[in-house]
Order: C-alpha cells, then sequence, then structure tokens
C-alpha cells in the first residue's frame, strides 16, 4: 500500500542524504520524493512516497523521527490531504494532429509552454492520478521526454492545525 | 578568550569533563596536537592503529558509562575509525570522534589523505558534522557529546578541517544545545508502565530478558530491585551481561545461539516476556517466528524504533530504563503484598532444567580443555574487582558461559558487530577508566592477531592487562561451524597455535608472556598473571577440537538446541 509522508527537516548540510541513506540501509523502497523550502526559513519539507505495509511504515516514521535534523514526521492520510504533483512533457506531434493534442489537453487543465517546428512543451499539475491520465493521452502523439516532480501536499484547508502526530509506540 | 580552533577542540573536550582520549596524530589533526603540546588537562593516550584507538575509546565508554574519545587524522586515519564506529553502533556505546580533514579550499578536490568520512559513516552514525567555520565548532563538540549520551547512546563524528584548526577566534562553550529535532524520551507514560507491572505481576512464568540497554541506562539498581520485588528470573544477552549479578538466586543464564538450555528453554516457554533494553537480535531468537511463541511481550527501550521492529510489543514502555523500571517495582510490590503469589513454581522449573541441562565439555584425553581456563579464571577472580574484554567467537561464547559477572560494567564484548580485535584495546580502555580493577582480556588467537600492536599501548602508556590467549591454532567458531554445517570441508581455518610465539611477542611489545600446556600449569600462571601489575599474555594450548556448545543452528527455533556433541573430526583437528 502506498503512503505519503510529509518530513520536515532543519534546512542543513547532509539532511536529505541522511534520511535518503536510511532509507537504503533499511531497505525501504521510495517511490518518489521531492524537496523544498517551507513557510518557516532554515526548514525544508521532504514528501516522500513509499509503498510498504503499515507495520514498515511506522518502522520508517520512527528511524527518520530519530535522525538529529527531523523535526516532524506526519503521514499525509488519504482524504485527508490535498496532494499535487506536477508533470512536464516534450511532445513530437505531428503538424496536423498538434491542434487536436493541445485542445484536449488545455481541456485536462494542461498549460502549452512552448512551440517549436517539430514538438510542443506542455505542463500539468494535479494529482498524481490526473497526470497519469494526461501522460495516456499523450502517449500516442510521440512523447519525446517526460518528468514529474514527486508529489507534494498538505492537509485540507478544513483540518485542524496539526500537533507532531506521536509515534505509534507512545500512543 | 581568543585561540586557535584546536586549541578551542580541547577547551571543549575539558569542559565536558573528559579525562582521557585515546588517538594517533596525523597531517590534518596536527594543529590540534600542537595545542596538546600547549596543556590540557585532558590525558591522551597514544594508541598504535586508530581501529585500536577507537575501541579503546569504547572500552572506556562501556567501563565508566561516560563518552569515550577517540582522534585521528583525516583520510587512512579516518577511516580505520570506521570499524570501532560501526561497533559502537551497533552495541549503543556513547563515542565521539574527532576526526582531522583536509583544508577547506581543498575539500572535494582529492587532496592527499582527504575522504569523505562524514560520508562514508552517515549509515553508522547518530549524527556528524563537517565543521566549515570556526565560530561553529564548539557548538558542534557540545551537540556532539549531548547527542552521543542522550536517549539510546552511539556514536558520533566531528570531522575539523586543518584550517579551521587554525584559525583563531574568540572562544565561548556554549552553555545550551541548539538542536531542535534531537527529543529523546525523557519521562514515561505513567498508563503503560501500570498496564505492564500487572501483567508481570500477575504472570505465572514471568522472564526479564535483559539486554545491553539496562548497562547504557544506568539502570542496573533499579533491575535488581524490581527483580527481588517481583522474584523474577534474569536472563542477560550478551550485551547484558554484568547488568545483573550472575550469582544472584535469580539469574539464570543467557539467551540464544550459544545460551545454556535452560536460559532458552526459559525464554521461550515464558508467558510473559519483559525486554529491558534488548532489541530481539537474530543471536538470541534463533527464529523468529519460533521464539517465545505463548508470550506476552513487554517491551521496555528508551529507542521508540525499537519497540515491534522485530517482535510486536504487546505492551511498550518507553522511555529512560532508570524511570521505566522503577516505575514498574513499586505497583509489582503492591499486587505481591496483595496476595498475587510470586512464581516460585516457574523458577523451580528452570531450576529443574538447569540441573537437567548443564553446560558440558568433553574431558577425554591430556588435552587442556578451554572451559576449563575459563572456570578457574571464574574461580580465581572471584569476588574481585576485575573487569574482563573480549574478542569475537568461541572464546567469546565460553567467556560468557563460564564467567560470572558480578557488577555492573564488567563484561565487555564486542556484540552486535562481532569485531574480532575487540578484546585488547577494549581492555586498554577499561584499564584507564578502571585503574583500581584487574582488566582481563578473553581473546583467542584469530582475535589476538587483528591489534596485538596495542599491547604496545598497555606497556608504555601503563595501562596493565592480562590477556588470557585462548589458543586453539584455528579460527575456531569458523572451524565448528564448517564442521557442522559444511561436512566437515575445513576452509583455511588454520592458524597454527605457535606461530607467531605469542609469549614471546608479548616479552617483544614489552610485557610477559607465559605459555600454559596443561592443567598443572594453568593455576600458577593465572594466579601469577592476575597479580603481576603488569602486562601479561597467557598463552593457553587449548584443545583444538573442543566446539562450543550447546548450539542453535542458524535459522532454528532457540529451543532446538544441539547439545554437547564430541567433535566428529577431532583426531584429524588435534593431528594437524
Amino acid at each position: 500500500m502506498k503512503h505519503t509522508l510529509s518530513v520536515t527537516v532543519e534546512d542543513k548540510p547532509g539532511a536529505l542524504n541522511r534520511i535518503t541513506t536510511m532509507f537504503a540501509r533499511r531497505g525501504f523502497n521510495i517511490d518518489s520524493l521531492a524537496v523544498g523550502p517551507t513557510e518557516r526559513p532554515g526548514v525544508s519539507c521532504i514528501t516522500l512516497r513509499v509503498d510498504c505495509s503499515r507495520h514498515t511504515l511506522e518502522q520508517i516514521e520512527k528511524q527518520i523521527h530519530k535522525l538529529v535534523n527531523v523535526l516532524r514526521v506526519t503521514e499525509l492520510q488519504p482524504g485527508e490531504a490535498v496532494e499535487r504533483e506536477l508533470l512536464v512533457v516534450r511532445i513530437a506531434a505531428p503538424a496536423d494532429r498538434r491542434a487536436e493534442l493541445v485542445t484536449t489537453a488545455q481541456a485536462l487543465g494542461a498549460r502549452l509552454l512552448d512551440v517549436g517546428r517539430d514538438a510542443v512543451v506542455m505542463e500539468l499539475a494535479g494529482t498524481p492520478e490526473e497526470l497519469d491520465g494526461f501522460h495516456q493521452l499523450c502517449e500516442p502523439y510521440g512523447i519525446v521526454d517526460l518528468v514529474r516532480t514527486g508529489r507534494v501536499g498538505v492537509p485540507r484547508a478544513s483540518a485542524e492545525r496539526r500537533v507532531p502526530r506521536r509515534l505509534a509506540a507512545i500512543r | 578568550m581568543k585561540m586557535t580552533g584546536g586549541d578551542a577542540i580541547l577547551r571543549c573536550l575539558e569542559a565536558e569533563g573528559v579525562e582521557v582520549m585515546f588517538g594517533i596524530p596525523g597531517g590534518a589533526i596536527m594543529p590540534t596536537y600542537d595545542a596538546m603540546a600547549r596543556g590540557t588537562t585532558v590525558r591522551h593516550v597514544l594508541a598504535r592503529h586508530e581501529q585500536g584507538a577507537g575501541h579503546m575509546a569504547q572500552g572506556y565508554a562501556r567501563a565508566s558509562g561516560r563518552v569515550g574519545v577517540a582522534i585521528a587524522t583525516s583520510g587512512p586515519g579516518a577511516t580505520n575509525l570506521v570499524t570501532p564506529i560501526a561497533d559502537a553502533w551497533m552495541d549503543s556505546t556513547p563515542l565521539v570522534c574527532i576526526t582531522g580533514q583536509v583544508r577547506t579550499p581543498l575539500i572535494g578536490t582529492d587532496a592527499f589523505q582527504e575522504c569523505d568520512i562524514t560520508g562514508i559513516t552517515l549509515p553508522i552514525v547518530k549524527h556528524s558534522w563537517l565543521v566549515q567555520d570556526v565560530e561553529e565548532l564548539a557548538a558542534a563538540i557540545k551537540a556532539a557529546f549531548h547527542v552521543a549520551r542522550t536517549g539510546r547512546c552511539g556514536p558520533v563524528l566531528v570531522d575539523v578541517p586543518r584550517d579551521i584548526q587554525e584559525t583563531v577566534f574568540e572562544f565561548a562553550y556554549p552553555e545550551t544545545v541548539e538542536l531542535p529535532g534531537w527529543r529523546p524520551p525523557t519521562k514515561v507514560h505513567p498508563l503503560q508502565s501500570r498496564e505492564a507491572a500487572k501483567a508481570i505481576a500477575l504472570a505465572r512464568k514471568p522472564v526479564l530478558y535483559v539486554g545491553g540497554g539496562t548497562l547504557n541506562g544506568d539502570a542496573c539498581e533499579e533491575l535488581l530491585e524490581l527483580a527481588e520485588a517481583g522474584t523474577l528470573p534474569v536472563i542477560t544477552t550478551l550485551m547484558g551481561k554484568s547488568a545483573f549479578p550472575e550469582t544472584h538466586e535469580l539469574h539464570f543464564g543467557w539467551p540464544g545461539m550459544h545460551g545454556p538450555k535452560w536460559s532458552n528453554l526459559a525464554m521461550n516457554t515464558c508467558d510473559v516476556l519483559v525486554a529491558v533494553g534488548a532489541r530481539f537480535d537474530d543471536r538470541v531468537t534463533g527464529k523468529l517466528s519460533a521464539f517465545a511463541p505463548g508470550a506476552t511481550v513487554i517491551h521496555l527501550d528508551v529507542d521508540p524504533a525499537e519497540i515491534s521492529k522485530l517482535r510486536t510489543a504487546d505492551i511498550p514502555v518507553v522511555g529512560p530504563l532508570r524511570a521505566a523500571l522503577a516505575a514498574l517495582t513499586p505497583e509489582i510490590a503492591r499486587h505481591r503484598d496483595e496476595g498475587v503469589p510470586a512464581p516460585e513454581p516457574w523458577l523451580d522449573q528452570i531450576r529443574a532444567w538447569r540441573e537437567e541441562f548443564p553446560l558440558k565439555y568433553g574431558e577425554d584425553g591430556g588435552w587442556l580443555k578451554p572451559q576449563r581456563v575459563l572456570e578457574r579464571l571464574q574461580s580465581l577472580t572471584a569476588g574481585t574487582d576485575v573487569v574482563v574484554t573480549t574478542g569475537v567467537g568461541q572464546h567469546q561464547m565460553w567467556a560468557m558461559q563460564y564467567l560470572l559477572s558480578e557488577t555492573p560494567r564488567s563484561f565487555i564484548t564486542s556484540g552486535g558487530l562481532g569485531t574480532m580485535g575487540y578484546g585488547i584495546p577494549a581492555a586498554v580502555g577499561a584499564k584507564a577508566a578502571r585503574p583500581e580493577a584487574t582488566v582481563v582480556c578473553v581473546d583467542g588467537d584469530g582475535c589476538f592477531q587483528m591489534t596485538a600492536q596495542e599491547l604496545v599501548t598497555a606497556v608504555v602508556e601503563e595501562l596493565p592487562i592480562v590477556v588470557v590467549l585462548i589458543n586453539n591454532g584455528y579460527l575456531g567458531m569458523v572451524t565448528q561451524w564448517q564442521d557442522m554445517f559444511f561436512d566437515g570441508r575445513r576452509s583455511h581455518v588454520h592458524l597454527t597455535p605457535d606461530v607467531p610465539n605469542y609469549a614471546l611477542l608479548a616479552e617483544a611489545y614489552g610485557g610477559v608472556g607465559m605459555v600454559v600446556t596443561n592443567e598443572e600449569e594453568l593455576d600458577t600462571a593465572l594466579a601469577e598473571a592476575l597479580t603481576a601489575s603488569r602486562t601479561v599474555v597467557v598463552d593457553c594450548r587449548v584443545d583444538p577440537a573442543e566446539q562450543c556448545f550447546p548450539m542453535v543452528p542458524t535459522g532454528a527455533a532457540a529451543v532446538d538446541m544441539i547439545e554437547f556433541e564430541p567433535s566428529v573430526v577431532e583426531e584429524e583437528a588435534r593431528a594437524s
């Protein structure tokens, strides 16, 4: 089962490295990972997507929590969080089908970023599922390059301001 | 006060109350050694190899309960510390390593003796610092000591480039540590303790399964009080050995691969298993799914990540072990006062098993038996102030089985990493911590040669140790496995018992060498060695065919132990 972890860390050299090293050493896999600054200066947020059992997830949370630079580990529960990802794609759409591609893509909320003689570049920000759909849509037109950022997320607007979730063992 | 970074490192160590550090100088750490020449209250013990320095710092830490300090130069000096750091990580030994690094402008250029030691050690430290600004130096060292000894103890590393050590700055030792992300538990949840106490008090067949965390958490008195208040049997792991007096009537041996059968029977058939600072290591549990199948597990640990890592804890108690154990005792005493009986029939059962399945070894032939050496050592040191260290292998397991530790921190060994060569340098470190104690390293001939050069350190630094060498001329544990599980195919395990000549080597290193080939010589030699106040190697030429029993084969349930069986290939073994 897939889970999203939001990890806030002190913005110190090696902070990300310590987390990924811990994953590698303990045999945990990372599906996707996104890192960036937060609303607090000196604090970064690392969003990790992992595919594992509930038991392994608890282990991962506790092991991350032990790292000295880590301030908070929270699981973004499905349905209780807004999660987004960005996809940027370069497509070598043949000239005669390009208009059709752009129209359909724009109907899905994608934006046209660049147009060249042999290709177009588009982006879509959305839920990972929307991105999957867009990816499939682009496929027949001839994808040259496609990148995704990995998901980021925050609790829903209606969620109460969270206190750090206590570790399972301490509950 | 204005001073260089190197002087500041020493002022930091002094402020932390460090009495002794173990190290070797080299290019990138020279400004700090130059500062030592200017003066410091910290004693520097000059090791002969950085691995030795690291294990000395570990031995010091384990014998004293304080943080051990090792210091080395960049590159090879630092990489030689990797084994002690990994060892300290596995056994949760508080260790601060200070390494020199090439000058900051040279970092990343493959400069002479440059290596990314913070990168190399990333998976085996609690935390590390590469100091890139002299203004951050004191805070890094202060934080390093704090992290090493709080929560679950462990190793940390501070890497200091040479130019930082040379920079003059205004030094002030910070009064507080600023680590917003480091918040190990400091209290125990009262509900958890109450629930645990009730389960323990009501258990008909309880066992306290005591690990090294009890020693690290300085909770041995609290453990004794708990065991006595509840009349609870105590089984100590290899790392927990000496956390509970082993001459006490409530001590029932050691669990796992080479634990006595009665200890494993007790562990595996109990109804309430109380893990105290222990981590369900595979060498303890054997086949995990078959381990203590009927037991309710209560897990006391300061590290929340150990809870339910391998075995699901029915009742977790997270927090410092002193507080955790101290909270249980009055609750259990209250239950006993209210008439909940002590588990006397269960204790009788374990005692009966102990009668039925005693430790055994062969008495045949004219050979000196390794177990006999340890029995005599036990008898000659009983009741005295003795600290034992070991290497790793058969001799280590025999030391566990036959030596009875009476006081906390009197048995020091490499459990998790299983580092051969740990014994001699750890003994030197232990002697530095406990100069009044007799420090004995029970070593194997394989281990001995991995760090024997530190006998020089013992002699020159006047930190005398007694090495009782269990010399069977083999890498004994590997040989035993080859004999038992590889159809007796001996592959590269023969070391020869008389090359080197260990007694002569001891003399060459400035110590005393003795050779013991039979029981008659044994007592005299041991007695002389123990009272010599000099560094002595007692080369005990023991039966090469003797194997370590009982034994739980890898992957088997701990109750399915192989008890004593005479070696199938003993004649060949002795002939070679």
